[in-house]
């Protein structure tokens, strides 16, 4: 982070209504980027948001950059080829759980696997609002929405499982309601060089409300969560007295106090391993872990092909029109 | 040496070569086409591949065919009906003896008529191929090509498979002394081709030698044959398929835009190649991309003309289907992009590796909403190097998505392609600004229509567009109704304006008067323009229009069409421009269709133009 930034909140934030309704998360994830795209001291101009459709999908409206609101579920593919053309721009993805996870989902898959550098705010409030309260990937099991009317009958996706599942190199969540946290997050997802996923568990007012609570609520979040903190203790709850450790292959929440404090896991956020491990807990049985679960270093394809262009100018020379044009194998007449 | 041989000057020639997909036939071709090319003769080929990669050898389906027409003038076309069939199996024999010209001949290769093969190529039991009921009277010469190619090689330490491999080669030694060729140009391929494997270089010349004696003393024939060079323009050629031709085309506009190239693609047949070819110019600066499918092709093409970039993307009828609301997404935002279809057999995956014209209205109209864009098409292989650079212009100049169509006949085809200087092509200009004062993203100059280009990144300008309707000025979401009818007629009259930055439509005018004009468009070019040259030479009034836009029609369009009596249309469709100038025209056109996944014969012209004179 730049402490002497010489650009504020402000010189983010364009002309125009936001148009959410009122009390939605977007609200405070708009806030929380516009802060930290302020304190990263680049020019405005250096940003270019992309996003698909959805409510979600405004965000680019609704930030003074280049902004580029395009077509439901493609927003990851229309930004590898703006990051691609010029690696240079700072690309931010703004989609929601059903434009990124159901609609776009293949491209998902294929961004995350070529380390496109760019960061992606997953905005997840488990239902479709633009359309009015459909379920969406990440619904639970048995939600009642207008098109289950009897409740869902699929297990949702955890994008987070999904995204350590493709080797992603930097894997987070957060909630809408963890301002701190989530702009520390935002700002390594800045800072990190290669694909950034960050889940923000979001609330959508209006269709799916409280859908999050256990994780945001003032009463349920202690229990409920789990802070990953890199290189500190997974410990848990109110009174700190629940711990993660070790059952096999499986994750396991134990009292503090029934334990060998040694037996108690540390987070690693370089460990891949362990990242997959922390996926699993997903359901009732676990508290929510929030943080960073991975950040590794891979190569990017926006370098790789900037890389490979030069490497085969350096090898043929500059290609010219001329030798375009007289190149294989040619005749006079 | 046998002194009695004549040499026979005649003007065009067409050679179908046809074996199993392994045989190496599109190889055998394209050497038989470099040489020819390279003597000075107009060249035209068409190969003809199998749907399966390795159909199960010496079946029928399996066979993989490639015909050449060259000739001492220009030949427009690969040729409807062969002069010379080589089969190198009894499938190949039986696939393609109909078509044989009456006083044509066949060449095979007699070791592989064995009982087996000659069963597995589908004859009836007890039927000789090779009697003269089963090749319906045609002559055939039936040389030992395998033995012999053994034979030739009995000196070289190799094994077995691989001298058999070397086969075609003595077949091309064949036609080389009977066409009166130089073996000069394959054998320089095949020294740098087999640069690191000598042997194999040597091995393949020594059996065009001996297929070059062979024909010389076999007896076989009594003449040779000369087809002289054509009286093209002098200049530097090469040989180029269409793909290949497009891809280089897109590549060199790029430069002449002072831009970067970015196709974004995914594979399909039969437009693969010209990604691939793309790919090869890296030194160029260009970024292929090979996609995770056709959506995310267009839409990283969409995301680079945003960032900057000349994007293309590349694909057939299927992956246009597939794009289609991301054409939209092109058309609302104004993003200069070039959509290229080499079209194929539809509907569905229909005939993936035959060529049609049935994706024109698609071109047109297959989009949701008012959804205009200039449609153009190339007519012959070497056209789509300029058709590329074409379409780039519109899209550059106008900010407007471009369909060109090809097709798999033109993708796949080859002919010479004179390599242009540069100051014959075109400058290319685009519509990026950099200067703040007074910018709108909507801001249009007064005479394109066009909108200003903006690079994220450019100081000072930034602005957000999107796929919702836009202020027709400021670019702001607008949901007003009389905004949207502003911008929807005004995008509409971008695409209408650009007939006045096109060509007149041109007409091969016959001086006999205007009774007929055949009208084409496309890959269909070398066989109505060689049929109506011929009716002109019998002083017939027939006439040919040839289409390369089509959205906007050249302004002169309806001034042609009123000229003549009758109007034929002829498209590898069920009628798709027919019913355009119908709309477009106060006019009544002819049909004249064909849909077999194969480019019109002059035969098929004629059945119809006949009975209008």
């Amino acid at each position: 982070m730049n402490a002497e930034s010489k650009y504020k909140k402000q010189d983010f934030v364009p002309d125009g209504a936001v148009k959410w309704c009122a009390g939605c998360g977007d609200f405070s994830i708009l806030a929380q980027t516009q802060k930290v795209l302020a304190a990263t001291g680049r020019s405005p101009d250096e940003f270019a948001f992309i996003s698909g459709i959805g409510c979600s999908s405004r965000f680019p409206y609704y930030v003074n950059s280049y902004g580029y609101h395009t077509i439901h579920g493609r927003a990851l593919a229309i930004a590898t080829g703006t990051k691609i053309a010029n690696p240079e721009l700072s690309v931010w993805v703004a989609m929601g759980d059903g434009d990124g996870l159901a609609i776009g989902g293949n491209h998902f898959l294929h961004a995350v696997r070529r380390n496109l550098d760019m960061v992606v705010i997953l905005m997840d409030n488990q239902i479709y609002g633009l359309t009015k309260g459909q379920f969406s990937p990440t619904s639970i099991r048995g939600q009642k929405t207008k098109t289950a009317p009897t409740g869902t009958m699929e297990d949702p996706i955890d994008p987070v499982a999904l995204t350590l599942g493709l080797n992603g190199t930097f894997v987070a969540r957060t909630t809408d309601r963890s301002m701190k946290q989530m702009s520390e997050i935002l700002m390594r997802a800045y800072e990190h060089k290669g694909f950034s996923m960050v889940q923000i568990l979001q609330n959508c007012p209006i269709f799916n409300d409280g859908a999050h609570d256990l994780a945001t609520a003032k009463a349920t979040r202690d229990d409920h969560t789990l802070v990953l903190e890199h290189g500190q203790k997974m410990i848990f709850g109110k009174d700190k007295d629940k711990a993660i450790v070790r059952d096999g292959f499986k994750p396991k929440v134990v009292n503090v106090a029934d334990v060998n404090e040694a037996e108690i896991l540390v987070h690693d956020e370089k460990d891949s391993g362990l990242g997959h491990f922390l996926a699993q807990m997903q359901g009732s049985d676990y508290p929510i872990p929030l943080g960073v679960f991975i950040e590794r270093t891979a190569p990017t394809i926006d370098q790789e092909y900037r890389t490979s262009n030069d490497a085969e100018i350096e090898r043929l020379g500059k290609g010219t029109l001329n030798n375009l044009l007289h190149q294989g194998e040619t005749w006079k007449v | 040496m046998n002194d009695t041989i004549k040499i026979q000057e005649l003007d065009q020639v067409v050679i179908r070569f046809s074996g199993d997909s392994g045989d190496g036939m599109q190889l055998t071709g394209l050497q038989f086409t470099g040489a020819s090319a390279v003597h000075g003769n107009d060249v035209v080929t068409l190969p003809d591949f199998p749907a399966e990669i390795r159909a199960p050898a010496g079946t029928i389906s399996g066979i993989s065919g490639f015909q050449v027409q060259f000739g001492s003038k220009k030949v427009n076309t690969p040729g409807d009906f062969p002069d010379v069939l080589v089969a190198m199996n009894p499938a190949g024999l039986l696939a393609n003896i109909k078509d044989l010209k009456r006083d044509g001949f066949a060449i095979i290769d007699r070791d592989t008529f064995t009982a087996a093969n000659i069963k597995k190529a589908g004859y009836a039991e007890e039927v000789d191929p090779l009697s003269p009921e089963a090749s319906l009277h045609k002559k055939i010469i039936a040389a030992p090509i395998t033995s012999q190619t053994m034979a030739a090689l009995s000196d070289f330490e190799m094994d077995k498979k691989s001298k058999e491999r070397c086969k075609n080669f003595f077949t091309l030694g064949i036609l080389f002394w009977l066409y009166d060729l130089s073996p000069q140009y394959t054998t320089d391929w095949l020294k740098v081709k087999f640069g690191k494997k000598p042997i194999l270089a040597e091995a393949n010349i020594k059996t065009m030698t001996e297929g070059m004696l062979y024909a010389q003393n076999s007896g076989f024939f009594q003449s040779q044959y000369r087809v002289n060079s054509a009286p093209t323009v002098p200049g530097t050629y090469r040989s180029l398929t269409g793909n290949e031709a497009a891809g280089i085309g897109l590549v060199a506009a790029a430069h002449l835009a002072g831009l970067k190239l970015f196709l974004g693609s995914y594979p399909i047949t039969p437009a693969t190649t010209i990604l691939e070819e793309v790919a090869k110019h890296k030194n160029h600066d260009v970024k292929a991309i090979q996609m995770e499918d056709e959506i995310a092709g267009i839409c990283s093409s969409i995301g680079a003309a945003w960032a900057g970039d000349l994007a293309v993307t590349t694909t057939s009828g299927p992956g246009v289907a597939l794009k289609g609301e991301a054409m939209g997404l092109a058309v609302i935002t104004e993003i200069p992009l070039v959509i290229v279809n080499v079209q194929r057999g539809g509907p569905s995956t229909g005939l993936p590796t035959k060529t049609e014209q049935s994706d024109l209205l698609q071109a047109m109209y297959g989009r949701n909403g008012e959804s205009p864009m200039p449609v153009i098409a190339a007519k012959s292989p070497a056209d789509c190097f300029w058709q590329a650079i074409e379409a780039c212009r519109l899209a550059l100049k106008y900010m407007t998505p471009v369909m060109l169509l090809t097709d798999g006949y033109l993708g796949n085809g080859s002919e010479s392609f004179r390599i242009p200087d540069e100051s014959e092509l075109p400058k290319l200009t685009h519509t990026m600004v950099s200067d703040p004062e007074g910018y709108f993203p909507y801001n249009r100059d007064p005479e394109t229509l066009a909108r200003g280009w903006v690079k994220p990144g450019t100081p000072g300008m930034r602005n957000r567009i999107g796929g919702l309707e836009k202020d027709a000025l400021t670019g702001a979401v607008s949901h007003d109704p009389d905004n949207h009818d502003t911008m929807v007629r005004t995008r509409q009259k971008k695409i209408d304006n650009i007939a006045n930055d096109i060509p007149d439509l041109e007409v091969l005018q016959s001086k006999d008067g205007n009774e007929v004009l055949v009208i084409g468009w496309g890959s269909t070019y070398g066989s109505i323009r060689n049929r109506v040259a011929k009716y002109q030479k019998q002083g017939k009034p027939v006439s040919h229009a040839h289409f390369t836009h089509i959205s906007p029609f050249p302004k002169n369009t309806l001034e042609v069409l009123r000229k003549y009596k009758k109007l034929v249309v002829a498209e590898m469709n069920l009628g798709q421009l027919s019913k355009l100038l119908a709309a477009e025209f106060p006019v009544e056109v002819i049909p004249l269709t064909k849909i077999q996944g194969r480019p019109f014969t002059e035969e098929e012209i004629e059945l119809v133009v006949d009975t209008l004179l």
